[in-house]
């Protein structure tokens, strides 16, 4: 554990400013991307390539009128759209994006990251409740359903890398995986958890809290807006945050495959430039990963989420962790 | 030892005025002429009929409690998982017997159907006849 220096705080601020803007960055490429699945072109008229389109979109929402319909609880209905925000950008902190790139290392890192990402199911509840529209009401309610639901196989799965580690210490977790990635010793932990991280981001095909065929806008319905951009805002930022864990927990961080074994020593710079080239490709990947599934997969029906997640992918983690467990503790026990 | 924890209080700060900010700008930048018909909730274009938070299914009632009993199971786990290789194998089956208690209430509650939501072994009384 190193001390909290000057340095600290300007990785920190550089994480939360290309944060925003990933988010930002994600919404053109889903929308360029969805365009090249569907056989069209997608935005190309603001800036070269379509590429100031986002800055467009924010600029439209924020003229727009903020419209708070009358029976609904004001306070809650304004304070809604700040939660899904403020827990994704507060995920930041503990990331490791390269060696001895990171801004604080607590050693409860693990923990802090679920506890903070299951935070965000108050935001998308609260709006779906404080709106006083049918719609938003049945949105809010399968959000938290499914959210909770799925957050077991998640920190099931989660668990299951503990084990390896040893230490709850996301920079630890790292660290562990500069010869072999998780995704290698524990496949099943991995996939359980990418499943889980796209239940718990609420994209297709678990996207039935927004479902606009059934349910208008789902919790959004009643928000317009900045209050409904900061949830636009929120849906991609905890696409690329999740994008970011799956690395971090499973794909080797910043770790090249099997890194320790063939990769000659570096200088310091030359190290830092790698590795944070290394993690964002990877996070490039699973956020085209995210968009790809979208496009390709319809969505589920609500029993059908439920019942993989309670009597699939519980179970199938739970056993995981066991058998993990068990194999670490009679066959690797020196 | 909790200085570690210093850049997310300043995180949490900044986060929540970066949020404040981006929400009022609208408010300042933006028009504002409320009326009756555009403050009504949104009901497919038809005069809302009732309040909104009726009563719905007791389904998300047994989710939540099923969640917070498989939840704290997770977070058990979890202190276990740190450190169980530095201990005997006393330790490692007290939590396989915990484990597999769990296991069995998680394969009871689902044979039982409490979270069913196929509706298939629902009988309605009006359909008998």
């Amino acid at each position: 554990m190193t001390e909290i220096t000057i340095t600290s705080y300007i990785i920190l601020g550089t994480a939360l400013f290309m944060l925003l803007n990933s988010a930002a960055v994600a919404v053109y490429a889903e929308r360029r991307i969805a365009g090249r699945i569907q056989n069209r072109v997608g935005p190309n008229r603001v800036g070269p390539f379509g590429l100031l389109q986002p800055i467009a979109d924010v600029l439209k929402l924020i003229l727009k009128e903020d419209v708070t319909p009358h029976n609904s609880y004001k306070l809650i209905h304004t304070i809604a759209p700040i939660i899904p925000v403020v827990t994704a950008l507060m995920t930041v902190a503990v990331i490791p994006f390269g060696e001895g790139i990171y801004a604080t290392d607590i050693n409860a890192g693990v923990l802090y990251l679920l506890a903070v990402a299951s935070l965000g199911v108050y935001g998308v509840t609260l709006a779906g409740w404080a709106s006083n529209s049918k719609y938003s009401l049945l949105g809010g309610l399968r959000a938290a359903a499914q959210m909770i639901s799925y957050e077991l196989p998640l920190g099931m799965a989660v668990a299951s890398v503990v084990l390896f580690v040893g230490s709850l210490s996301v920079v630890d977790v790292a660290v562990a995986q500069e010869n072999w990635w998780f995704v290698f010793l524990n496949p099943v932990g991995a996939i359980i958890f990418i499943i889980a991280a796209f239940a718990e981001s609420n994209r297709t095909p678990f996207d039935l809290v927004e479902a606009e065929q059934e349910l208008v806008g789902g919790f959004h319905t009643e928000y317009s807006s900045m209050k409904f951009g900061m949830f636009f805002l929120a849906e991609y930022m905890h696409v690329v945050i999740n994008s970011m864990l799956m690395t971090t927990f499973f794909f080797g961080s910043y770790h090249l495959p099997f890194a320790g074994y063939w990769l000659p020593e570096m200088g310091t710079a030359a190290k830092a430039i790698l590795d944070i080239t290394v993690f964002t490709g990877k996070t490039a990947f699973f956020v085209f990963l995210f968009i790809w599934v979208r496009w390709t997969i319809p969505r589920f029906k609500f029993n059908q989420v439920m019942k993989l997640g309670w009597s699939r992918l519980l179970p199938l983690s739970i056993i995981n962790f066991i058998v993990i467990a068990g194999i670490l503790f009679f066959f690797f026990n020196g | 030892m909790l200085e570690q924890y210093m850049p997310i209080i300043v995180l949490l700060g900044v986060a929540l005025v970066l949020a404040i900010i981006l929400m009022s700008l609208s408010r300042i930048v933006g028009p504002f002429r409320p009326n009756k018909t555009k403050l009504n909730p949104y009901e497919s274009g038809m005069d809302p009929v009732g309040q909104a938070r009726d009563r719905y299914s007791i389904a998300f009632y047994l989710v939540a409690m099923e969640f917070i009993v498989f939840d704290l199971e997770v977070v058990f786990i979890y202190p276990w998982a740190v450190a169980f290789m530095q201990h005997g194998v006393g330790t490692f089956f007290a939590m396989v017997v915990f484990i597999v208690i769990l296991f069995i209430g998680l394969i009871y509650t689902l044979k039982k159907g409490t979270l069913d939501w196929d509706m298939k072994n629902i009988k309605f009384e009006a359909t008998k006849n």
